[in-house]
């Protein structure tokens, strides 16, 4: 029925293109996935069993999970974790960025730099490298500024390592710093060479090249694997941190259930906080990756490569979600 | 030494391990000359003109821009490498331009073109910004400002590599095939901005498989082989009446 069309119809649209169509337009059925909405109704209906029955098991303690979920305990501890990852998470990209840099410095003396860090900090287990910073302020109580063997000159208290939380902050951000320069530095090989080459070629300097031609090009690489690195590091590195420190959110989770003889709502508070915190960092990243994917709108390149900027930026438009659009 | 020359190679050599790409290269261009640099791919063309702006180090002979020795300075007999800041500056009065644009695909055209001006010689945007049009005007590319080189064209990504490397006001511009991986269709419109280009005076070293445009635009054409400057002359005799046997091999083939 679809083919015997009425012949103004398949006459072709001035609006949609210029070419002299002589063959009938193709009005096609599209190809049917019933198979797709099978299994996507399977699954729902799986899903909303377990909901269903999730609500009325006992163990779960909903009620429990209600009265806890803004117990001041909790959404202190959870501010904390807050904290922690984001402070912690800020410094060690920051400092993953430099490392990185220096990794492929033509210096070798700060290549070198680069490299120990990272045989320390990647080479030993984090909750070794939280504990000793724990106990900084015991193996030197006190800074002092002056020429080896003589009476320094000034002396200040240690007050930086005896605060738990500035420890925490450093301790982390030191170890994901070493994870982070080396997805930086995946992300920094991956440009292309002609690129360093052409900004060197007209005469900017090494560190102009990597700021305003290597590392913007290579944010585009370095972002996913960072989102899954700092999701990661909220969870699992805080978590374990401030769980034997007792200040984050899984620490505070786990000692209020210790008393309370209810692990499983507490669980599942603890859960429910971190999903919000690392929804607002998937919801963060997305914009970023927006941000630096300008240029590379891989599908407009071919019919719209002359067209005027308003007719490429009309057609463009509704395949510019995922793919980063027109910038 | 004669100093009047922009470009002179006194017995240039270089090599990647024991691959000796080039070998003992002599040559000189004079200011306002364009030289077109022809041969079969392997030969040493694109490492020489590599050379010249001291994106490849030397290891033999001498090589001098403006009387300027490129890369090093010479001091009691000694020659000390430039440091990276040094050799900048001698790279701000030449322009390159590669076979594969390399143009910044984070940045749309005009940012391509204004960044060097801007970080380089600190010259502020709405100046740069003006220049840069002005630039693009020549090229033929008026309404592409705002286009990032992947919604270009391949020969209209090359002509604003081209105005990029027009903005830093060189005195000496080096092209490295830069028609070699464009569609046949659009090599011409690169052309046409390169002739222009040497009719207003440019001195050019330009690597090339055109041998219209050489015979066209050259004042002399090198053709080299094997690392070393087999032959070389004005178009007419080079191309019309070659002397070597490897010379007229190769033309035999490409004309």
């Amino acid at each position: 029925m679809t083919v015997s069309k009425p012949a103004e119809a398949t006459r072709p649209n001035p609006a949609s293109s210029g070419t002299e169509t002589q063959g009938d337009a193709i009005v096609a059925v599209p190809l049917r996935h019933p198979w797709r909405i099978a299994i996507a109704v399977v699954l729902v209906f799986l899903i909303a069993l377990f909901i269903v029955d999730a609500a009325q098991w006992p163990d779960y303690g909903w009620a429990d999970v209600g009265k806890y979920i803004f117990d001041r305990r909790v959404s202190q501890a959870a501010w904390v974790t807050l904290a922690l990852t984001v402070l912690s998470m800020i410094a060690a990209i920051i400092l993953g960025l430099l490392l990185a840099i220096m990794r492929l410095s033509p210096n070798p003396v700060v290549k070198s730099i680069a490299w120990l860090h990272l045989w320390i900090f990647r080479g030993t287990p984090v909750y070794v490298q939280l504990v000793f910073w724990g106990i900084v302020a015991l193996i030197y109580p006190v800074f002092t500024i002056g020429i080896p063997f003589m009476e320094p000159w000034i002396t200040v208290e240690n007050g930086v390592f005896t605060n738990l939380f500035i420890t925490a902050v450093i301790g982390l951000a030191l170890n994901e710093a070493a994870y982070m320069s080396e997805i930086v530095r995946a992300g920094l090989l991956s440009v292309d060479e002609g690129q360093e080459e052409a900004s060197t070629a007209l005469a900017m300097s090494w560190g102009q090249t990597m700021r305003y031609v290597v590392v913007p090009q290579a944010m585009k690489i370095i972002i996913p694997p960072t989102g899954n690195e700092e999701i990661f590091h909220a969870e699992v590195d805080v978590a374990g941190g401030g769980h034997s420190a007792q200040i984050d959110l899984y620490g505070v989770s786990r000692g209020i259930s210790a008393v309370t003889f209810t692990p499983v709502p507490l669980l599942i508070v603890a859960s429910i906080w971190y999903l919000l915190f690392t929804s607002v960092l998937m919801v963060g990243q997305h914009f970023i990756e927006k941000r630096f994917s300008r240029g590379t709108g891989r599908r407009q390149t071919g019919p719209t490569a002359d067209m005027d900027p308003a007719v490429a930026a009309v057609t463009a438009a509704p395949l510019g979600n995922e793919m980063g659009g027109k910038g | 030494m004669s100093t009047t020359a922009m470009v002179q190679a006194d017995r240039v050599s270089k090599s990647f391990g024991s691959n000796n790409v080039l070998r003992s290269i002599s040559l000189e261009v004079q200011t306002g000359e364009v030289l077109c640099v022809v041969g079969p791919s392997g030969s040493g063309k694109s490492t020489f003109l590599r050379c010249i702006n001291h994106l490849e180090k030397i290891d033999a002979g001498r090589l001098f821009v403006e009387g300027q020795l490129v890369g090093y300075r010479q001091k009691g007999g000694k020659l000390h490498e430039l440091r990276p800041k040094e050799a900048a500056i001698q790279r701000r009065d030449i322009g390159m331009v590669f076979q594969r644009f390399n143009l910044f695909p984070h940045m749309t055209a005009l940012e391509n073109i204004i960044q060097a001006p801007m970080r380089v010689k600190r010259i502020p945007k709405a100046q740069a910004t003006l220049r840069a049009r002005e630039l693009m005007e020549r090229a033929g590319l008026g309404d592409k400002a705002d286009h990032y080189p992947a919604h270009l064209s391949g020969g209209q990504q090359q002509r604003v590599a081209i105005a990029r490397a027009l903005a830093m006001d060189p005195k000496l511009m080096l092209f490295d095939e830069p028609t070699s991986a464009l569609d046949p269709e659009l090599v011409g419109e690169v052309l046409d901005v390169m002739k222009e280009l040497a009719t207003s005076g440019m001195t050019m070293i330009v690597v090339t498989h055109e041998m219209g445009f050489a015979r066209e635009v050259a004042d002399s054409i090198a053709f080299m082989d094997g690392g070393v400057v087999v032959e070389s002359g004005p178009p007419r005799e080079l191309l019309g009446n070659p002397q070597q046997e490897r010379t007229k091999a190769f033309l035999s083939k490409v004309l």
